[in-house]
């Protein structure tokens, strides 16, 4: 059974169809990657994954681990092991890091029926995470990505998946606005990650990343559809050609 | 006058035993005045959105001279502070009163501190809080018990914050608890004031604070109003700073059925400073109401206002802060903001700043904002697996955390702060 099977999957925003008949088969153990111009629909799969508010599937079928995923809460899909990082991360200040991973870390964990982490069990747990993703432990006492730069909002989404986990981690556009090391830093975050039962669907317009995550699969989405699925090569093709010429080939 | 009027006034009797002539005196012009304006009513502009009716089918009765004590509640709240000099008051009456010299603090019944005559209380009673102003204070004038006077000597930095319990007895009790405090010149102090009551309290709680600073004393004052659900809390303070003195008031209240508030701040002295924090978190059909009003008598002086309302179900939020600048007080910095958060349908909020300027070199700042909880941030608390109930809560508390940080003593905020978080019901899980 795959962990995450999409088939002919229309979705609309406000009434406007985006997403236009996606398919998508994602199996454990598997990293897919995904690119596309700017507008093309990326964040509003990765929205629809999660569960936000807004975003209608009209037609098609979303299987998680060969449930349907859609009539689930976000709550839920996160518990069931569903991560987004999100494109641009939230502020919320008087929130402060610790307290708020804290509480996402024991929802997830009672839900897998483990015991709740006291706060020496979890600052011993965060604070390596911490180091190996070397992110200064100073985040922890600030509220939740407030006056965080752009970098360290991303690289704190990358902390939140370490310590949560997920069995398919969406990553929305993380690698944009990463230095070089930091860029580094995500990919040994989501090797980390990278189990058998793990599975990770990386959102980007870099090459650069790829070859860090080495992707078993990269689709294009360019219009609401998969216009083409490959290996590697079609990244460095996409790299070098642009998207112009898939978007007359599907108009075609 | 109204009938809870009526047996509100009743129960004055002419002085104690004991109390010096001139305290007589004042009981009688506060009875007097009382009569004459009855209890405040929705006609009056202050209190348009604020009615005491439902205080009329109470039957209040006066406090009793020895209420039984709920000592697991007493013992609960002094947890909350910690190690302190702690003074307990029940129904306004002193219980039990620490021994503060060798910090260089005298805590004392009101009552007895007023046959003293070198403290000077017959000049200092009722000076800053004007029974004339306003008839609540004019009947606390004529029927408090006991009270409390604290004086902090010159200079006196006490090591312990000191620690007032104000218990409100079961019944439908009139209480009217009084405390004058005298910071000396040079002191630094912490006074935390606690009002509570067991879930059997269904009373009048009327409580003064005077505070006189002299000139560069510091203090810190905490107010928590706390008291049970059918408790009506009409309370005031009146403040007066000298000379390069600064007082920290804070308050947060999240008790009562009904609780207002009426706070007076004269900063009388150059370079006298006031910082004045309030959070308020009213549901069901409370209502909290907080006027303020903040003096700037003397040239480079400074306010700092900052009012955190939160609000649900049908609980409804009154704020109303007036900052008033005499002509000749020039080189004056006034901030005020007050922020509400409206978490139910139903829930309401009438705020109104009112500045008064009457001096050119100002620097007056004030903002005001209704707002509801973020969908965005809800969101993303819910994608990390947070239900909607619990990122509720959390977002409430992250609103409300901005005050709380204002607590100076660690115990009493993360208390509070657990008081905030759990105050929204989190759901199914914890
Ligand atoms: N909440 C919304 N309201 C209105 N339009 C929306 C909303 N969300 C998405 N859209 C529209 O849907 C289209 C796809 O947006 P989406 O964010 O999915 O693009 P993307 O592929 O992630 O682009 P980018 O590479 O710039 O991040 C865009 O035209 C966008 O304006
Ligand atoms: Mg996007």
């Amino acid at each position: 059974m795959p962990l995450l099977e999409i088939r002919d999957l229309h979705v609309s925003v406000e009434d406007q169809e985006i997403l236009r008949g996606v398919d998508l088969t994602i199996e454990a153990g598997e990293v897919h990657a995904i690119m596309g111009p700017n507008g093309a629909g990326k964040s509003t799969l990765a929205n629809l994954l999660s569960g936000r508010e807004g975003y209608e599937a009209t037609r098609g079928q979303v299987l998680y681990r060969g449930k349907d995923l859609l009539d689930r809460t976000p709550e839920q899909r996160a518990r069931d092991g569903l991560f987004l990082a999100f494109q641009y991360p939230v502020e919320i200040p008087g929130v402060t890091n610790s307290y708020f991973m804290k509480a996402s870390l024991n929802a997830l964990r009672g839900a897998r029926g483990e015991p709740e982490l006291d706060a020496f069990d979890f600052l011993t747990l965060v604070k390596q995470k911490m180091k190996q993703l070397d992110f200064d432990e100073s985040f922890l006492n600030r509220s939740v990505n407030e006056g965080f730069s752009g970098g360290e909002k991303k690289r704190n989404e990358i902390l939140q998946m370490a310590l949560l986990d997920p069995r398919l981690a969406v990553l929305d556009e993380t690698d944009s606005g990463l230095d070089i090391d930091a860029l580094r830093i995500v990919a040994d975050g989501v090797r980390a990650l990278g189990r058998e039962d793990r599975a990770v669907l990386a959102i980007t317009h870099y090459h650069r990343l790829l070859e860090y995550l080495v992707p078993d699969h990269v689709h294009v989405l360019v219009g609401g559809r998969i216009a083409r699925s490959g290996d590697r090569g079609l990244a460095l093709e996409l790299e070098e050609r642009g998207y112009g010429w898939l978007e007359q080939e599907g108009a075609a | 006058m109204s009938a809870a009027a009526e047996a509100l006034a009743r129960a004055f009797a002419p002085a104690a035993e004991g109390e010096p002539a001139w305290l007589a005196e004042r009981r009688l012009e506060g009875l007097r005045l009382f009569e004459a304006a009855g209890l405040p009513h929705t006609k009056l502009e202050d209190w348009r959105f604020t009615s005491l009716d439902a205080l009329e089918s109470l039957e209040l009765e006066p406090a009793p001279e020895a209420a039984p004590v709920d000592s697991g509640l007493a013992d609960a709240v002094r947890a909350e502070v910690g190690p302190a000099l702690c003074a307990l008051f029940v129904d306004g009456r002193e219980r039990e009163i620490p021994a503060g010299e060798a910090e260089g603090i005298s805590l004392e019944p009101l009552t007895r501190a007023a046959g003293n005559d070198a403290l000077g209380l017959q000049g200092r009673l009722g000076a800053l809080a004007d029974p004339k102003r306003r008839s609540l204070t004019a009947l606390n004038a004529a029927l408090f018990a006991g009270g409390a006077s604290l004086e902090i000597a010159a200079d006196a930095r006490p090591e312990r914050p000191i620690h007032l319990v104000w218990l409100q007895s079961d019944g439908a009790h009139a209480a009217h608890p009084r405390f004058a405090i005298r910071a000396g010149a040079g002191s630094r102090a912490c006074v935390i004031e606690h009002y509570v009551s067991g879930p059997g309290a269904r009373g009048l709680c009327n409580p003064v604070t005077e505070i006189e600073l002299e000139p560069g004393a510091r203090l810190d004052h905490v107010v928590v109003q706390d008291q049970s659900g059918d408790v009506f809390q009409l309370g005031a303070l009146a403040a007066r700073g000298e000379r390069d003195s600064e007082l920290r008031t804070t308050s947060v209240a999240l008790g009562g059925r009904l609780g207002r508030w009426d706070v007076y701040g004269t900063l009388a002295g150059e370079g006298a400073r006031l910082e004045l924090n309030g959070l308020y978190l009213a549901r069901a059909r409370q209502l909290l109401d907080h006027h303020t009003t903040i003096d700037h008598a003397a040239p480079r002086t400074t306010s700092e206002e900052s009012f955190k309302g939160i609000l649900d179900g049908r609980g409804h939020g009154v704020f109303h802060g007036r900052i008033h600048v005499r002509p000749d007080a020039q080189q004056i910095e006034a901030a005020q903001t007050h922020r509400s958060l409206l978490l139910s349908d139903q829930a309401r909020i009438n705020a109104k700043p009112q500045l008064e300027i009457y001096a050119d070199d100002v620097r007056c700042s004030h903002g005001a904002t209704v707002g509801q909880l973020d969908v965005d941030q809800l969101f993303y608390l819910r994608a990390r697996g947070l239900t909607l109930a619990r990122a509720r809560a959390l977002l409430t508390f992250g609103f409300a955390r901005e005050i709380c940080e204002r607590i100076p003593l660690a115990p009493l905020r993360e208390a509070l702060e657990r008081r905030v978080l759990n105050w929204l019901p989190a759901g199914d899980d914890a």
